[in-house]
């Protein structure tokens, strides 16, 4: 079966973490499940990653694979010029402060019977960091995300609002001084304003401390606004990638048009989008994917060809890939919606 | 509810935007909710219309009394604990202080309601047909298989693919789009004449989003229905909603007809909201515009503007005075602000200067609501 393929890999370059044909299944009682299947992408240093898909698309899993938590059923996580899954044990755990994770939901991410200022202090304790040396990094830490170590190090997490422990996910994740920072879902769960504020936490931090990110999101606008290289996934595929002005706005896979169509935009001015119909149709199971693409059961433009032979990832514009069979080249095109706003 | 008595009302005037008269409206409602912490003033003197075939779409952060105010007007609330006052007219009947066997028997026939969490208002234990079907029999006296008949035309009519299946199934054999389409479809199973939407599609994939709020949209312009959809995406409403309502701290900042919303805006909380929302269109990397602090207190919320102590622009008049709903330059547009942002402020002009992070220290509020 040809994968996806591995053609938007890029070889000259310096990368941080080349994922190679990442596949990652489970057991559900006598079926697999298809989480991610081959899956391939590389991250330069000091780049952004934004992988963005729906629910259950996979990922979270991918990040997660990464990580080595669970492991790959098969493929490799290139980091540092180390294959991951062909580490255990002890080596293993020598790369994992170089790679840090935070998480979505800020509350439960943090325990609540323990003091903040020890949450974030917990991974020198693991490395044997001691006494002033630690309670330095750890002061210097809160300071960098925006809170008072002296007026709030004693305080648990439950006094904090979703952002401020959010910031101390963040904290935690960075007194390592980790190279590569996998963000899942990081500003799901806050308000719009919080939101700002943690996007642009993160990004002062990935400044500060030369930070390379993995941003997984489901929201197209904010993988937009921080990534310089957009991944698509749809059922544990890549359907599309490249920098993110040439993705949104040229958008080549029928997948990423339909994602970004449906994205509502606060402008009652804003043109129509294309307005499909297909949307409704169900997501197909990651127990039984469909054969050959796996979006050509929603997809409007699917033909004979897109069951039988499964699309490999070609170049369809400059460092700009989709794995379709039958790219589309116009340009996003505003359909006449059957609504208007009646308001003048 | 005595407690709430000598509050002054708010004199809020409802203008009509188009002159059909207004199908539900609500007058100065307030809810309050009596916690060990003090009275949570969770809503705090809104009143809003709702004509028919329009759709006002209510705005605000978590918190914000949105939910609160949509369950006032449904009296889905408890009675112990709650102390409500203000009016709430259906068809120019008053519905609020009804008992709860009345209530019942208007909830569903004359306003249907949509939440965000399908799973938690579907019953788990009961096939799907079973409860499109209670609605009919309990409101409208209808046989069996008459309503189970009507059933199969409302699971059409909300596009759920292979209807006669699903009325056998569970609602956990259904996806989370699917779901909620059911759950529009008992909504409107006894033609309501309000639909109340909370959240309907927030726990939802952008693509099925999109289809539910189209498919919203436009089974509401074919019955004419009055939708209130209660969202905390200014996207969602943009293009959907003939009329906006800003909430901030369990009042109404701002309200306006959609565009003139968007294109004239008065109150520096609402050019706040849409400037800090990531633009599809953005530019690379950009800084995003914040908020700094956070919402205020409920139980003990500040003198004067509950924005104020957030806002850029405040005053002492700001910190002291409370300012009342006045009204803009268009018709239709009112807005609760000592100092507007004037005329000719788009909300697309170039960003503010961001908002410093702000530092949490002892003084900041502990939690929030």
């Amino acid at each position: 079966m040809p994968g996806p393929g591995t053609a938007h890999l890029r070889r000259d370059k310096e990368v941080l973490l080349r994922v190679e044909n990442l596949v990652v299944e489970f057991s559900v009682g006598h079926q697999t499940l298809h989480a991610v299947s081959d899956v391939s992408f590389d991250v330069c240093r000091g780049e952004t990653l934004g992988l963005v898909g729906e629910s259950g698309c996979g990922k979270s899993t991918t990040g997660r694979a990464i990580v080595q938590m669970p492991r790959p059923t098969r493929g490799s996580v290139q980091f540092e010029g180390t294959d991951l899954c062909a580490l255990r044990g002890e080596p293993l755990r020598h790369v994992r402060p170089r790679i840090q994770m935070i998480f979505q939901d800020p509350i439960s991410s943090l325990n609540p019977r323990r003091k903040v200022a020890d949450i974030v202090a917990e991974p020198l304790v693991a490395w044997g960091e001691k006494g002033s040396a630690r309670e330095k990094k750890v002061r210097e830490i809160f300071d960098a995300v925006g809170l008072d170590f002296d007026a709030v190090g004693t305080w648990r997490p439950h006094q904090f609002s979703g952002g401020q422990c959010q910031r101390i996910s963040i904290a935690r994740a960075l007194v390592l001084d980790p190279h590569l920072l996998i963000c899942d879902e990081p500003v799901s769960a806050l308000d719009v304003s919080v939101q700002a504020q943690i996007l642009n936490l993160l990004h002062e931090m990935k400044e500060r401390y030369g930070l390379t990110l993995v941003f997984i999101s489901h929201d197209l606008a904010v993988v937009r606004n921080v990534s310089d290289r957009v991944v698509v996934i749809y059922l544990g595929k890549v359907c599309e990638v490249g920098p993110p002005e040439a993705l949104y706005d040229r958008p080549h896979h029928p997948y990423t048009r339909l994602l970004l169509s449906s994205v509502p935009v606060p402008d009652p001015e804003a043109p129509a989008r294309e307005r499909s119909t297909l949307a409704s149709r169900e997501f197909p199971s990651p127990l039984d994917p469909p054969s050959g693409c796996r979006f050509r059961t929603r997809c409007p433009g699917a033909q004979a060809r897109c069951a039988d032979e499964e699309p490999v990832m070609r170049e369809v514009g400059d460092g700009h890939f989709a794995a379709c069979h039958f790219p589309v080249y116009e340009p996003m095109t505003p359909a006449p919606s059957r609504t208007s706003v009646s308001l003048a | 509810m005595t407690i709430l008595r000598h509050f002054t009302p708010r004199v809020t005037p409802t203008p009509s935007v188009t002159g059909v008269g207004p199908v539900l409206e609500v007058r100065n409602l307030k809810t309050h909710f009596q916690t060990e912490r003090g009275m949570v003033h969770a809503v705090d003197g809104v009143s809003l219309t709702a004509e028919p075939g329009k759709v006002v779409g209510i705005v605000g952060e978590s918190g914000s009394g949105k939910t609160v105010l949509a369950r006032s007007i449904m009296g889905l609330l408890p009675r112990q604990g709650v102390f409500r006052s203000g009016e709430v007219l259906l068809a120019g009947r008053t519905i609020s202080g009804l008992p709860e066997s009345e209530l019942r028997a208007i909830r569903g026939l004359e306003i249907g309601m949509v939440f965000q969490d399908s799973m938690s208002s579907l019953n788990p234990v009961v096939k799907i047909g079973r409860q499109i079907t209670e609605g009919l029999e309990y409101h409208k006296g209808m046989h069996t298989a008459e309503a189970r008949r009507l059933s199969l035309a409302l699971l059409k009519s909300v596009e759920v693919p292979d209807p006669e299946r699903r009325l056998d199934e569970y609602p956990h054999q259904l996806s989370g789009g699917m779901r909620q389409r059911v759950a529009i479809a008992m909504a409107l199973a006894c033609e309501p004449k309000v639909l109340l939407a909370d959240e309907p599609t927030t726990a939802l994939d952008v693509t099925v989003q999109a289809h539910v709020l189209d498919l919203l949209k436009d089974l509401q312009e074919d019955r004419a229905m009055a939708m209130i959809l209660v969202t905390h995406d200014l996207g969602v409403v943009a293009t959907r909603a003939d009329e906006i309502v800003v909430m901030y701290a369990g009042q109404v900042v701002e309200r306006a007809p959609t565009r003139v919303l968007f294109r004239e805006m008065q109150m520096p909380y609402t050019q706040a909201l849409l400037r800090s929302v990531p633009r599809i269109d953005g530019p690379r990397h950009a800084t995003f515009v914040t908020i700094g602090g956070r919402p205020p207190d409920l139980t003990n919320p500040p003198p004067g503007c509950r924005f104020a102590p957030r806002c850029s622009r405040a005053q002492d008049r700001c910190r002291s005075e409370d300012p009342p709903l006045t009204a803009g330059r268009t018709i239709g547009h009112e807005f609760a602000c000592w100092f507007p942002l004037g005329v000719g402020s788009p909300s697309r002009e170039a960003p503010l200067t961001p908002t410093p992070t702000p530092t949490v220290g002892p003084s900041a509020e502990r939690r929030e609501f």
